[in-house]
């Protein structure tokens, strides 16, 4: 009942609208994600302390505009205790390379 | 629901809240209507850290094209994270308000209400002032209420405003301020913790610290007596226990398997289950918690007619199609705990996967989710946990990731500093 009352709602609003088109960001990699909006749902995660979509409004770091490669580092660094810090050393242990490269593409392609 | 044609209902598309407003007997009426603008409706209940953040991220997201509705009751957003400051002096609870104006930007339609019930049959939810509005999905962030039927002592809003529990922020926070300003010096300050689950699992740890905090400053010879129902402590221990051996000693005492039977609000008695009832000049009890009023009074709490057991790809109810529950109110997966980062963390993935299930699209089938939770030791020193989750296909729950997380080492001022940032920045992130 769950999921076919889903896939029914989802199929009619998919009829009713039939105009919209979400923004999706392309990936710069060559593998395809398993959901098109997976690196925005992934950078998402950030936001709490980086803010909505990588800007900060604190002295935390901005994420948004920042070269891919040097998020991917950082993380890098972070995830093998060579860059120090109170909570990063231990979220970035929580994500895998692609992951990370995933959210990198995202945040190197938002605003500053 | 599921036994109509497809085809058939294609011939009547559009104006989705139509459909959902008269039912699925209503459709052949439907055609008629011209719908081609007709949005998919989402609404909300609750804005806090689960339900603000949703109703932001589907707007945000959808780029408009999703109607958005939030109902709160509160006319402002007053933080549960950081309101045990307000209690130790150095916050006021203006510092921890946001009002609710910044969703406008993004489309969000905020409705200062109570919302009292859904008919999840004709998708609709029903508001105090005898409101109606229809819904394509709901999704509901009531936070917890309080199993007030195991403590009779506190049925009465009277012995409540007596004998605080100061468990969601707001006028109970400023009133339990209020009493231990106007207790003596010399006086005991007792927190009863109930058993495990509760909101905020370090949360009533970082009260006691932060009260004699005050005390150790304006109060000396008073005390802060934990009455933990649970067998230990059940958050960062061993930095808690440290501050309580060390800059609190004397200050603090800590008694586990501290279970009650009743409270007495008269005279601010606890009635132990086992030993000597205990009086306290300010006595603050954390009830027994349960999934929030309009969850658990619409069959949505099917975990031990507690907690609310969801799909944790979309959040949607296992009990009833349609309605999706953040935060508190969830019967959590393991070692998650029940947190406003965590239920921030719980808006944006229903919120992307309401998104993809009212447009057609695909479903993350990956969830990731972090928690970064800091509590404070005293004005400027705090100490943190974090963890990350990850969905598990096999076990279709959300499983720690091994490895990753961890503890502060010690007490720490620079985490001061982040604990204060984190928590301007995840009220922007839900609220600006």
């Amino acid at each position: 009942m769950h999921t076919r009352t889903s896939q029914f709602a989802a199929a009619v609003a998919a009829s009713a609208l039939s105009q919209l088109a979400l923004s999706q960001t392309p990936s710069a990699l060559s593998q395809t994600p398993a959901s098109p909006n997976l690196a925005r749902n992934l950078a998402a995660q950030c936001a709490n302390c980086h803010g909505t979509n990588g800007k900060s409004v604190t002295e935390v770091a901005s994420l948004a505009g920042q070269n891919a490669p040097v998020i991917v580092q950082k993380m890098k660094d972070y995830r093998e205790g060579k860059l120090p810090a109170t909570v990063m050393t231990q979220l970035a242990r929580g994500y895998s390379d692609e992951q990370v490269a995933l959210m990198a593409d995202y945040f190197s392609r938002q605003s500053k | 629901m599921n036994t109509i044609n497809r085809r058939d209902f294609a011939k009547s598309v559009g104006a989705l809240s139509l459909i959902s407003a008269a039912g699925v007997s209503g459709c052949a009426s439907i055609g008629a209507v011209s719908s081609a603008k007709a949005k998919p409706k989402v609404v909300v209940v609750g804005g806090g850290y689960g339900g603000a953040t949703a109703a932001k991220y589907i707007a945000m997201w959808s780029e408009g094209k999703i109607d958005v509705t939030l109902i709160e009751r509160d006319a402002q957003f007053v933080s549960c994270p950081l309101s045990n400051l307000v209690l130790g002096g150095s916050k006021s609870i203006g510092d921890i308000s946001v009002a609710y104006g910044g969703l406008a930007k993004y489309g969000v339609k905020h409705l200062n209400g109570e919302a009292t019930g859904f008919n999840a049959t004709k998708k609709t939810i029903f508001l105090a002032d005898g409101t109606t509005l229809a819904y394509d999905r709901l999704i509901l962030s009531p936070g917890i209420d309080f199993m007030l039927e195991s403590l009779p002592g506190l049925a009465s809003p009277e012995a409540r405003s007596k004998v605080l529990a100061a468990w969601k922020a707001g006028p109970e926070t400023v009133a339990l301020r209020n009493q231990l300003v106007a207790m003596k010096d010399g006086g005991v300050f007792a927190i009863h913790i109930p058993k495990a689950p509760f909101r905020c699992p370090p949360g009533p740890y970082e009260r006691a610290c932060q009260i004699a905090w005050y005390f150790q400053r304006e109060k000396p010879k008073s005390k802060v007596l934990i009455l933990d129902a649970n067998e230990d402590v059940q958050s960062k221990k061993g930095l808690f226990t440290k501050a309580w051996n060390g800059q609190f000693k004397g200050l603090i005492e800590y008694r586990n398997n501290q279970e009650i039977q009743d409270v007495d609000a008269n005279t601010n008695t606890l009635k132990m289950t086992f030993g000597d009832d205990l009086k306290a000049d300010v006595l603050n009890v954390l009830p027994p918690m349960r999934a929030g009023n309009i969850a658990a009074m619409n069959g949505l709490n099917n975990a031990n007619k507690r907690w609310c057991h969801v799909d944790w790809l979309t959040y949607e109810s296992t009990a009833v199609p349609g309605v999706h529950i953040l935060g508190d109110s969830l019967q959590v997966a393991p070692a998650m705990p029940k947190s406003g980062h965590m239920a921030n963390q719980h808006g944006k993935i229903c919120a992307a996967a309401v998104i993809e299930l009212l447009t057609g699209g695909v479903v993350n089938p990956t969830p990731m989710a972090t928690n970064t939770c800091y509590s404070f030791i005293d004005d400027k020193n705090v100490v943190h946990v974090a963890s990350v989750h990850h969905y598990d296909a096999k076990q279709k729950t959300m499983l720690s990731v091994t490895g990753a997380g961890g503890l502060s080492p010690e007490q720490n001022a620079l985490e001061g500093v982040y604990a204060n940032s984190w928590a301007k920045s995840i009220w922007a992130d839900m609220l600006a």
